[in-house]
């Protein structure tokens, strides 16, 4: 069995992100980049199917700018055997992202595709489940847990309130959640031989795909502040506001 | 288990400005030689860039020797120095003073060294240096003679009592023919190397000075690109070595920062409250007004000169850049120093390594060469020249200003003396002789408290592992530090590491390792050095951006 | 110019977050259907032609919409969606799942998460973890949205009397098949689900101390959070802590205790409903944001709300 992992660059979790003060856009000038943290677990989710015995090639797939080719070098470095960038300039919103790596999964035929559940830039969490429907292969979003048994999968998945477990056919595709695993540290020397790993490089119109936006961005801007509100004298009066005021108990 | 190792001819510890222009210089010439040189740079921060905090002016000299083409290659030094301005501060006055001639930035550019940094990076890829961010350099290597063999970078993924985690990843040791020390200001490795080669024993004591910078976006109307000022005096008292400067670089950006010397008396000196105090100078905070406070950072510097630099070669490796403390102080400018130190490190160490057809040519030598070609480079030159500036402030303010002129400009830094440092550490008075600071409270617009300024430094440490700021002895906190100084550690430290918080009837030092900015004030500035920094976890520390 | 809202249910109870799906469907259109698909879920239809403002529910009922499968509930929505410009649900976990494989079938983007509405097709929601919030305009004929249910106070689930219509069950798409759930309804939620959270900071004193915090978490039904400072002093488990590093929240209430409220706390609780902060210290920046503020030691007050609470 064939594993695709998507990953995308995305600003590093430990970076706070600002709107420029024209709100035309994020200021992202000289801000670390990173793996976008949802999509490390899916490269090591398919890092220990293939360790296990159950993959026989593990392929990263990203979506963007020159620089995912670092992105697509920590996959490697991480275990994956070879990546693909559709290199592009274009902002490429997930339904755009998710044609795209249809494409190459029409190349590539894996069986099993992982992809993050979110990206903590746009936080869309779309791209997974497009390219479900896209391909018309089953879903297991906001996975937990993934085995394989008898040519089906059994995701367990994250909903509101507690775990679901469905099975799915194969091929599926599945998108991580936290609580997947924990991603391993990258090794030196691994960073060394990812550098040797191949590396294809696409451009979307070989794809025979427009990656046309759908969405403009008017603008950004940050939250609004949260003003305080009232103090209450004690306890009753609390639980008074909270039940008939703000209706929350 | 056995450490996996790997094998360079050069290892370079530390991604700063003398760290990358040493690989670079490194590769240079092996390029004009034809010989082949495996460099690598071992960087602590998540990216190179990432830990870099400067002012900055630089003067592009080095640069302009390193990489004469350094325009067309895009360099990041968009922003020339224009007016210059030096301010004599009172509370309510400013009173322009002559500009100290070392302080003329003609020729010089206002850049972010973090970006200058991501640049020469960029630089050094090109020519096929290894460059690892997020891998920290933790302990020296040595070979059976003594001489270092190499570094080995830190264990990834040991839970908070030292024990392996799911994740754990033993360090890996990474052996050269010869190992570059260019991890900045008070380096860890740096100081256990020290020691272990008497490197300091012909030197001053080394001395140091925190320095505490803000990015901020101002009102275009009111940003002047070029503008530089420095300022001396308040809130500065006469006894205390400090100032500030205001630098607007482009798109609106004002760096401005403080920087005060170490070496100060009164335990109940808070420096980040100072910074915060100095933005409310009536001469000052006008620019500030509807501006926006970008980023936050804190570093030390060495401050103490050429009477502190260290023996700079051992066998097997030297030191680059400010771990050996290169800072012309009157100019307040390392950049170019430390830049043509790695320049000339590298020159010193091709030379030896590819002197021969031996594969161990240079394996663990003592290069002295270094030290020696060091000192006809206008690095030393420059460096003696001013050596008497920064120890004449023991003197307070004033007669600091005219002594330093008078050595400078009339004596031309050949005076026949040289005047001495004393340790930072031992500076402090007990807290009981000394009067407490009141500081003005943040107002959330102009001035700050700790935890929002860290929190735009981009700071993490991975939760689960060991605290990386080691105590000798657990209770010095208390019994001597709260006890005789009033825990000066809560306010030495710029990020809010150490709290004194009540426990019962007594108190007891939190150390909130995540905040660290790995500035290392508390290993220099500790009363009995009883804190040692050592690295965390690589890719730990803060993410500045544009710093 | 009308909008379909996805019911979400367990095919006995429609779940409030329906309310606030509508509440956003009402706010770009008057004319706003709701569709409940399920297995035997009379009671929801019903409850849902109950909800305030809805024009027509529409019913498909059959053993393999049971779970809200998304490889089933898709077609469906897809089938009816001719005709609707808008078709939303709200942002739990069943509308992300099944929302943007609606969007993809339908060749459109899909607008995650919105917390306002601009015009018809110009929408408000948060990126970067709620650090920025952008303002997006859609191209598409058919705009599929996603409802971030504490952007839009939830309309009343009386008072309505929409027509029911039944619409036909497509097959079975054979793609996936529930297994089973697990729902954690006696122990605490999870942190990052929870529609209440009680958090203590390092006011609280000690590990010991934190009960009083888990009393009234229990309480409440809510989980128990912590801000970084109680964590660094021991008092809880890392995975505790919401704030810079730890799990940004958004409960409906979040009731923080002993907590001063520095920037990393706030980032990670900001977009909260409602915020409850009791502190000793009238300075606190919590009071800054908090919508109820009750100044007073902390020992007394919350076992007082825990007693006042009663059974």
């Amino acid at each position: 069995m064939k594993i695709l992992v998507a990953v995308k660059r995305a600003i590093d979790y430990n970076v706070k992100a600002r709107p420029k003060s024209d709100g035309s856009g994020v200021d992202l000038a000289n801000v670390k980049m990173s793996m976008n943290p949802f999509d490390e677990i899916a490269v090591e989710e398919a890092i220990r199917i293939q360790e296990a015995g159950n993959a026989s090639e593990t392929i990263a797939v990203s979506v963007g700018p020159k620089q995912c080719q670092e992105t697509l070098r920590t996959a490697m470095a991480m275990g994956v055997d070879r990546g693909v960038l559709v290199e592009t300039d274009e902002d490429v919103q997930p339904l755009a992202v998710a044609k795209l790596i249809k494409a190459v999964i029409d190349k590539e035929q894996p069986e099993l595709v992982i992809l993050g559940k979110q990206a903590i830039d746009d936080d869309s969490n779309q791209t997974g489940q497009m390219l479900a429907a896209l391909l018309g292969w089953p879903q297991g979003t906001f996975a937990c847990g993934v085995a394989l048994a008898d040519g089906k999968l059994e995701v367990r998945r994250e909903i509101d309130g507690g775990i679901q477990t469905i099975n799915l056919t194969m091929p599926a595709v599945v998108t991580a959640d936290l609580r997947l695993n924990e991603p391993r540290y990258v090794k030196l020397p691994n960073i060394m031989k990812a550098k040797k790993k191949p590396l294809d490089v696409l451009a979307p119109a070989e794809l025979g795909i427009d990656v046309t936006p759908r969405l403009t961005l008017v603008k950004v801007a940050e939250p609004p502040a949260r003003e305080g509100g009232v103090k209450v004298e004690d306890v009753q009066q609390l639980i008074d506001k909270l039940r008939n005021e703000a209706k929350v108990i | 288990m056995e450490r996996e190792a790997m094998e360079f001819d050069v290892v370079i510890v530390g991604g700063g400005p003398s760290g990358l222009a040493a690989a670079i210089r490194l590769k240079q010439l092996a390029a004009e030689k034809g010989s082949d040189l495996s460099v690598c740079i071992l960087e602590k921060g998540s990216e190179i860039g990432a830990h870099i905090l400067s002012g900055a002016v630089i003067e592009p000299r080095a640069l302009n020797e390193l990489l004469p083409d350094w325009k067309e290659r895009g360099a990041p030094l968009h922003t020339p120095a224009g007016k210059d301005r030096f301010l004599l501060l009172t509370e309510k006055r400013a009173f322009p003073f002559i500009t100290p001639p070392q302080m003329n930035n003609h020729g010089n550019y206002i850049v972010s060294l973090g970006n200058v940094c991501r640049w020469l990076a960029e630089q050094a890829e090109a020519l096929e240096v290894d460059i690892y961010p997020g891998f920290a350099a933790a302990e020296v290597l040595y070979h059976d003679d003594g001489s270092v063999k190499g570094v080995a970078t830190g264990d990834m993924g040991r839970a908070r009592d030292g024990s392996e985690g799911p994740n754990f990843e033993l360090g890996m040791e990474l052996h050269a023919k010869q190992t570059l020390f260019a991890e900045g200001c008070r380096g860890s490795l740096t100081k256990t190397l020290f020691d272990r080669f008497d490197l300091r024993q012909d030197a001053e004591p080394q001395v140091y000075g925190i320095g505490i910078k803000e990015l901020w976006e101002i009102d275009p109307a009111k940003h002047m690109p070029g503008s530089i000022t420095h300022t001396a005096g308040w809130p500065m008292d006469m006894s205390t070595y400090g100032g500030a400067w205001i630098y607007h670089l482009e798109d609106n950006l004002v760096s401005v920062g403080f920087v005060i010397g170490l070496d100060y008396k009164n335990p109940y000196l808070s420096p980040f409250d100072e910074m915060q105090r100095f933005k409310t100078h009536p001469a000052i905070r006008e620019q500030f007004e509807g501006a926006r406070r970008i980023s936050y950072g804190a570093r030390a510097i060495s401050s103490g000169g050429f009477q502190s630099i260290p023996k700079l070669t051992f066998p097997g490796g030297m030191l680059l850049g400010d771990a050996a403390g290169f800072l012309n102080v009157p100019k307040i400018k390392g950049t170019h120093t430390a830049m043509k130190s790695g320049m000339t490190a590298a020159e010193a160490v091709f030379d030896v390594l590819a002197a021969s057809e031996d594969e161990n040519a240079g394996r663990g030598a003592e290069i002295t060469d270094y030290s020696e070609r060091l000192e006809k480079t206008w690095l030393w030159e420059e460096l003696r020249g001013v050596r008497n500036v920064k120890p004449s402030f023991h003197w307070g303010l004033l007669p600091a200003l005219v002594y330093s002129g008078l050595d400078t400009v009339i004596l031309r830094g050949k005076a026949p003396w040289t005047l001495h440092h004393r340790p930072d550490h031992e500076q402090l008075l007990p807290a009981a002789e000394c009067t407490p600071i009141a500081y003005p409270k943040p107002d959330g617009k102009l001035t700050f408290d700790k935890p929002s300024s860290v929190f735009l430094s981009n700071t993490n440490h991975e939760e689960e592992q060991p605290c990386h700021l080691t105590l000798k002895d657990e209770a010095v906190p208390v019994t001597l530090n709260l006890a005789r100084f009033a825990g000066p550690e809560a306010r030495f430290c710029p990020a809010g590491v150490y709290e004194f918080i009540p426990d019962g009837d007594a108190q007891r030092l939190q150390i909130n390792a995540q905040n660290c900015v790995h500035c290392k004030t508390c290993d220099i500035k500790d009363p009995s050095q009883n804190i040692n920094w050592v690295t965390p976890e690589g890719g730990g520390g803060p993410n500045y951006p544009n710093m | 110019m009308s909008a379909l809202v996805l019911a979400e249910h367990d095919n006995s109870a429609l779940s409030p977050a329906t309310l606030n799906a509508v509440a956003a469907a009402l706010a770009i259109s008057q004319d706003v259907d709701l569709i409940v698909a399920g297995s035997e879920c009379s009671a929801v239809v019903t409850a849902a032609g109950a909800v305030a403002g809805v024009r027509t529910v529409l019913h498909a009922d059959a053993a393999h919409y049971a779970h809200a499968l998304a490889e089933n509930l898709a077609p469906l929505i897809v089938a009816v969606a001719d005709g609707y410009e808008h078709v939303l649900a709200a942002a739990t976990t069943t509308g992300k799942n099944v929302m943007p494989r609606v969007a993809a079938l339908l060749d459109v983007a899909q607008i995650s998460d919105i917390i306002g509405v601009e015009d018809h097709e110009t929408f408000m929601r948060p990126i970067y973890a709620g650090n920025v919030i952008a303002t997006v305009r859609s191209s598409d004929a058919t705009k599929v949205i996603t409802v971030r249910t504490t952007g839009f106070d939830a309309v009343a689930d009386t008072g309505g009397s929409a027509a029911v219509e039944t619409v036909e069950a497509l097959a079975d798409s054979g793609l996936s098949q529930f297994v089973g759930e697990e729902l954690t309804k006696s122990d605490r939620p999870e942190l990052t689900a929870a529609d209440i959270i009680v958090s203590g900071g390092r006011g609280v004193g000690s590990s010991e101390n934190f009960a009083i915090i888990e009393a009234l978490a229990d309480k409440l039904g809510a989980a128990v959070g912590a801000s970084r400072a109680a964590v660094d002093a021991g008092y809880v488990p890392n995975d505790y802590q919401v704030g810079q590093t730890g799990k940004v929240v958004a409960p409906g209430l979040y009731i923080a205790i002993g907590i001063s409220g520095a920037i990393q706390h706030l980032a990670g609780m900001k977009d909260s409903k409602v915020i409850v902060a009791i502190n000793k210290d009238e300075e606190a920046p919590i009071f800054g944001v908090a919508d109820y503020g009750l100044v007073g030691d902390l020992f007394k007050e919350v076992p007082a709300m825990v007693e006042a609470l009663g059974d």
